[in-house]
């Protein structure tokens, strides 16, 4: 059977066997819980509290702020310590509000079920998901209550649901698929009733038919929704190439999904968006899979803010010495300077590295294979743009192209002579925007 | 402390040194049998081109204070490739001094492993032959053992000075034509019973190692496929409309299109990085092929027919750029 799929990408290792069959688990939230003011793409949240304030689950610690921006909901009982500066997950430290936790008051958040949303207009739905601090949980943290405002000259024909989860170790998707199918496709309702596409595709890799068929199975309940299974390959998952494999139209180069019809969000955003919507819950936990060389590997369900260290130690601890720990998948997440670095909700994984696992291999010369050249998925020349860039002739690197790069890894990932062409591409990139600014 | 690098955190198996190696595994079928029809001679030529390959290498790294890259496996390969493009009744020294041209001249002059220009075992065997063209083209011999027994009565007495090539090139006439259209020659071709280089013997046994590269994708089966193709199309059509008394089956089992086409065009450093560069980089090679043995002086147009084309692939990569995502 032919499967939809791109043209080019890698093959790595899934290592998802390690935690795929751990049950979602709620663990014991830490005894102090770090929030980062800036944790999805725009400007950061504003505080709300005095210092010494005490506060409930689910309530807003910190409020939107200018015209892309979401709040910050408290996932604990405790206490507003004021903010500190913090290990960021995605570098550096940053703003954090700190929270201690209140060890007698373990409560837990009070749910207001509804029980159907047709009495909802558009904008009320819209309202609440901004309300509620919902962003893409995939990993770019970009507000969702903006993407759904589609400009009305798009006409959005096809909703995708990106279920691929394509970076290898990582299974908090599959096991969400695999739990909470009906939850996830109520929430896919939520977003099909604010952008009325003409269809709606429910995409799932083919490593993951188990979770493909539960979710099949709730099609009685959603007649309209499609599914389809997609061949598993990185990086499947990526925005523009899981339109193109599905509709075979390609985002314009510097364009976006809109431009072509199509509109992609992910499975855990969708049941954050069915938790907001039907629960009436703020985004305050979600599920972190914490995998690698540890002793178990597990997907647990996390109050944002937790510190990894605490998430580490849930898991009985490594296998030997941490060498290394990667905030995301191993091919595009980033490698974390502290321990302490806590969940934001961008956190997907956590992937943690022995010694051997992150050797550096050296670097030789190009043998000129076209390993990266077969693999590049927005169809570059890595190898030549290399070239250019090292001997900084940027103007042609950009000409060549090397701001489509989405630094999915794959090239530096099948280069027999190891050589650092994504790292390469992200420094370009970097100096040729700075230079236009 | 925490290790920081930039992601990708992990990467493929697969590394220079190990396609190399593959290609030498890949090469194995073929040199075992030419020990085995040639005999032990074929040990001793091979060695030392293997030798000298590796010993230029680390003259010249040592010399020129570079890193000893010489266990990467690609030295060996031009030491092996190199014996193969030889007689097998050639003096000993001549595959140390090819081997030593092509590593040191060829190869690490231009940079090493990955800059030189020319495929270093080609570029090598033509230094030869315009060295001592008498002892490179006209000192064949006939396997000692698996000879097919009769071919001498087969109006092809000159079996055990010439190859099929040569008596094509100095004496074409109708009867020689007709010997060597025949089933009897093709087989004789195809399995490895027919005098000539070391390595070009057996299309059977090239096209076994080869597959194992295809399948394991170190190597492009696009370029084999692209240039044995095209010399068997190319040398069909010329055969139609009279140009060339042997069929295209002929053209491809004999002399080193298989070699060439499955071995030497396919060398990654010497050949296109685009896919559409690889397809033209293997036609238009497997025409100038045909073009030069119907035409040309040589017998033989495989190892100048991919020399040429090795010129033209940074053009070939330039103008096969792809078409990028959306643009």
């Amino acid at each position: 059977m032919s499967l939809l799929t791109f043209r080019g990408g890698i093959h790595p290792p899934s290592s998802k066997e390690k935690s795929k069959n751990s049950k979602i688990k709620r663990i014991t939230p830490p005894d102090f819980i770090y929030l980062y003011l800036s944790q999805h793409t725009g400007i950061p949240s504003k505080p709300l509290l005095e210092k010494g304030e005490e506060v409930k689950i689910g309530q807003e610690v910190a409020k939107a702020s200018g015209k892309l921006s979401v709040g910050l909901h408290s996932p604990v009982n405790g206490v507003y310590m004021g903010t500190v500066m913090h290990p960021h997950p995605l570098g550096g430290k940053k703003e954090a509000i700190k929270i201690k936790l209140n060890e007698e008051n373990r409560e837990p958040f009070k749910e207001t079920k509804r029980d159907k949303i047709t009495d909802l207009t558009k904008q009320k739905l819209i309202n609440i998901i901004k309300d509620k601090g919902i962003v893409g949980m995939g990993g770019a943290a970009f507000p969702t209550y903006f993407k759904l405002q589609v400009p009305s000259s798009k006409k959005i024909k096809d909703l995708i649901i990106n279920g691929i989860e394509c970076e290898p170790y990582l299974t908090s998707d599959y096991r969400l698929m695999m739990e909470k199918p009906e939850e996830i496709m109520k929430g896919v309702d939520v977003i099909r009733k604010i952008i009325k596409p003409e269809n709606v595709w429910i995409a799932i890799e083919s490593n993951k038919l188990d979770a493909f068929d539960i979710m099949k199975n709730t099609s009685s309940l959603f007649p309209w929704a499609k599914f389809v299974v997609l061949r598993t390959k990185y990086p499947q998952g990526s925005e523009k190439q899981l339109i193109d494999a599905i509709t075979g139209r390609k985002v314009p180069e510097g364009g976006l999904p809109f431009d072509v019809g199509a509109y992609v969000q992910n499975i855990g955003t969708s049941f954050a968006i069915y938790e907001a919507v039907y629960l009436n819950k703020p985004l305050f936990e979600r599920i972190v899979t914490v995998t690698g060389n540890l002793r178990h590997q597990s997907n647990f369900l996390v109050p944002i803010g937790t510190p990894f260290e605490h998430l580490i130690k849930l898991t009985e601890g490594p296998i030997g010495k941490i060498s290394k720990i990667i905030n995301g998948g191993p091919l595009m997440g980033i490698a974390q300077s502290h321990i302490d670095s806590c969940v934001a909700k961008g956190t997907s994984g956590i992937v943690v590295q022995n010694e051997k696992e992150c050797l550096e291999k050296k670097t030789g010369p190009c043998i000129r294979c076209g390993a990266c050249v077969n693999c590049c998925p927005m169809k570059l020349l890595p190898t030549e743009l290399y070239k250019y860039i090292e001997s900084d002739k940027l103007d042609k690197a950009k000409k060549m192209g090397v701001l489509s790069c989405m630094e999915c890894g794959s090239c530096s990932y099948a280069c027999p002579a190891n050589i650092p062409l994504t790292q390469q591409f992200k420094i370009a990139k970097n100096r040729i925007t700075k230079k236009g600014k | 402390m925490l290790r920081i690098s930039p992601a990708p955190h992990i990467s493929s198996k697969v590394s220079t040194p190990k396609i190399m190696w593959n290609v030498v595994i890949a090469l194995m079928p073929a040199l075992i049998y030419a020990i085995h029809i040639f005999g032990e001679r074929v040990i001793l030529l091979t060695l030392l081109s293997i030798l000298s390959a590796m010993g230029s290498e680390y003259i010249f790294q040592k010399l020129t204070k570079r890193e000893i890259l010489i266990s990467d496996g690609s030295a060996v390969i031009t030491g092996i490739l190199l014996s193969f493009n030889i007689s097998p009744n050639s003096p000993w020294w001549m595959p140390a001094v090819g081997s030593a041209f092509a590593v040191f001249v060829v190869k690490q002059i231009f940079g090493g492993i990955g800059y030189n220009i020319f495929n270093p075992a080609l570029a090598g065997r033509a230094f030869l032959t315009a060295s001592w063209p008498s002892l490179m083209a006209g000192n064949w011999a006939a396997p000692t053992s698996g000879t097919l027994s009769g071919l001498q009565s087969q109006a092809l007495d000159g079996i055990s000075q010439a190859t099929p090539l040569t008596l094509l090139k100095v004496n074409p006439t109708e009867s020689i034509a007709q010997s060597l259209n025949s089933t009897y020659m093709l087989k004789a071709l195809f399995f490895g019973k027919v005098g000539g280089c070391i390595g070009e013997t057996s299309a059977l046994l090239l096209l076994i190692g080869a597959s194992y590269l295809f399948i394991r994708k170190y190597a492009d089966w696009k370029i084999s496929l692209g240039y044995i193709g095209s010399v068997f199309v190319f040398s069909g059509i010329l055969y139609y409309i009279g140009q060339t008394p042997v069929i295209p089956l002929f053209h491809i089992l004999s002399g080193g299109v298989m070699l060439g086409g499955l071995f030497m065009a396919t060398d990654m450093v010497t050949s296109p990085v685009t896919v559409k560069g690889r397809w033209v980089f293997g036609i238009a090679g497997g025409i100038i092929c045909v073009l030069i043995r119907v035409w040309g002086g040589y017998p033989e147009g495989v190892s100048y027919s991919i020399l040429i084309m090795n010129m033209f692939v940074p053009l070939l990569d330039k103008i096969s750029e792809k078409a990028i995502f959306g643009r």
